[in-house]
């Protein structure tokens, strides 16, 4: 026994660290999707990834994140596609050459969610920006995303809409969170507070606390979703072929049905809306 | 709070089901961090020993950058070796970026100083013990290190183990490095992360019960094998 500890640790360490390595996944075909919480926290992607996966042998890695974090991650060329929830920054970044075009997916809608004892009173209220006025004038608290997401800047313009400088409210009645759309929820659920959600994220919230849906229905609240593809031209090895079967299928009558049937407690969490007269470059005209 | 309960049922049979994406979380989490603990001792251990015997211009300064680094937040260690290792960065060809590699470079960064400032610490007490008697022997500092770090083995074994609790216990880089990719790069806190942003708090902290009694069989096992090599070489 005259070998060192240290060395012995080492080894034992090492060691570990080659058992605990997973069995060696299949060298699948893959693509890297930058989206947004959303899709995946509501559970759509676990729902349509493997209808996917079946038909193409495609492995989907998707990263959740912001849709302002990943329209930038995009833009630096390390995710192949981009399938986010905001309709001026998608057009801006095909328009700036980083996306070869946009494709609509599917939509829902934002909703107001506040406490159940509605302190600014806008349950049964129509338009959303009178209701964000309505909590202003309350200084009902709010509690934003704050992080630059397409939630966020959604937000922003209900608060432009609503007349409000929102800005000089910041830190008092109205709390920039600066967080995801969970951690935004569990949030406002502690403080009793109002917030705007995708209905998405929304109908999957497990802490809801004494938290409701006080809002929805009105046009202004319209959520769609578009699919981008990388522009090969900007970063070469974007994976072009691979990325088009994705949206591809994403917009075909099969991945438009898959998204349609994807349920959570029973409501169409998601409605595709993919126009049926666009074929996409590479996908067969069955008709 | 009915959460705690809820949160001991789950982490309970989780753990009884042995749940599959579970085992494949918590070895993706021991996978990394220890290979990053293996990296970070083999660079660390051997720095922190050579600032304690040697003097050379700017020795001072480099033990405080090092100590302050012990600090250092993951989220910023995750910026950087994202910026580094994106398409967009100098390393971006190597196509590293939300991979398992990634996260192991990220927390060899973070937990490298940690290791050689605690490292450093231990030498520098077990130098002011020996320098008269090695020198008196002959012995440079070059060869003394090496008699230094098997005397101090035991108490280096702390800045590994320092270092380990560190690694598997952050969020931070891994989360921007890594992606929090389902079955790719998911780790133990990535996944607790994410529970807790979809609201299920029982799920996430059962995950986190999880994730302590890990660490503590971890901690356990080396003072278990520290305890047999201790018999072993004094008869």
């Amino acid at each position: 026994m005259r070998f060192i500890f240290p060395r012995a640790l080492l080894l034992a360490i090492g060691l570990l660290a080659i058992l605990a390595v997973p069995a060696a996944r299949a060298d699948e075909p893959f693509i890297i999707v930058a989206s947004t919480s959303s899709t995946q926290n509501s559970g759509l992607f676990d729902h349509i990834l493997p209808l996917f996966h079946e038909a193409s042998g495609i492995e989907v890695r998707v990263l959740a994140i912001g849709t302002g974090q990943a329209v930038r991650l995009a833009q630096n060329g390390d995710a192949d596609i981009l399938f986010v929830h905001h309709k001026p920054s998608e057009e801006k970044f095909v328009a700036d050459g980083f996306g070869v075009r946009r494709y609509a997916v599917m939509y829902n809608e934002f909703v107001i969610v506040g406490p159940a004892a509605d302190p600014a009173g806008i349950a049964g209220m129509t338009g959303a920006a009178e209701a964000l006025a309505r909590i202003a004038e309350r200084e009902a608290p709010f509690v934003s995303r704050g992080d630059d997401s397409g939630t966020h800047k959604r937000e922003l313009a209900l608060w432009r809409a609503a007349g409000v400088d929102i800005a000089a409210s910041s830190g008092s009645w109205y709390r920039e969170a600066g967080s995801g759309m969970g951690a935004t929820l569990n949030i406002a659920a502690a403080m009793a507070a109002y917030a705007l959600a995708d209905s998405g994220t929304w109908l999957n919230f497990h802490n809801r606390q004494g938290l409701e849906a006080l809002l929805g229905g009105d046009p202004i609240l319209f959520n769609p979703y578009g699919v981008i593809l990388v522009d090969k031209d900007k970063h070469p090895h974007v994976k072009s072929a691979l990325g088009q079967r994705f949206i591809d299928w994403l917009i075909s009558p099969e991945g438009q049905a898959a998204i349609d049937s994807f349920t959570i407690g029973g409501e169409r969490a998601f409605t595709a809306d993919a126009p049926a007269d666009i074929v996409a470059p590479g996908q067969k005209q069955s008709e | 709070m009915t959460d705690f309960g809820a949160a001991i049922s789950t982490a309970f049979a989780l753990v009884a089901n042995l749940d599959s994406d579970l085992s494949e979380v918590v070895a993706l989490s021991l996978q990394v961090s220890l290979s990053a603990v293996l990296i970070a001792s083999i660079i660390g251990l051997p720095v922190g020993a050579a600032l304690a015997l040697f003097r050379f211009p700017g020795r001072t300064f480099l033990v405080i950058v090092l100590n302050a680094f012990m600090g250092l937040p993951p989220v910023v260690i995750g910026l950087i070796v994202y910026l580094l290792l994106s398409r967009a960065g100098p390393f971006g060809v190597l196509g590293l970026l939300f991979t398992p590699t990634a996260m192991i470079i990220a927390q060899v960064l973070l937990i490298t100083p940690l290791i050689a400032a605690l490292a450093r610490q231990v030498m520098e007490t077990l130098w002011l013990e020996y320098e008269e008697q090695l020198r008196s022997l002959g012995s440079t500092p070059l060869r003394s290190l090496g008699v230094l770090l098997r005397d101090g083995r035991y108490s280096l074994v702390t800045a590994v183990l320092a270092g380990f609790g560190r690694a598997i216990a952050e969020v931070g880089a891994v989360m921007i490095v890594g992606g929090n990719i389902d079955h790719v790069t998911r780790v133990m806190t990535t996944s607790i992360a994410l529970e807790v942003s979809k609201g299920n708090l029982a799920l996430a902290l059962g995950l986190g019960i999880i994730l302590v009694i890990l660490s503590v069989l971890v901690n356990g096992l080396v003072y278990v094998l520290r305890g047999i090599h201790r018999q072993g070489v004094t008869p």
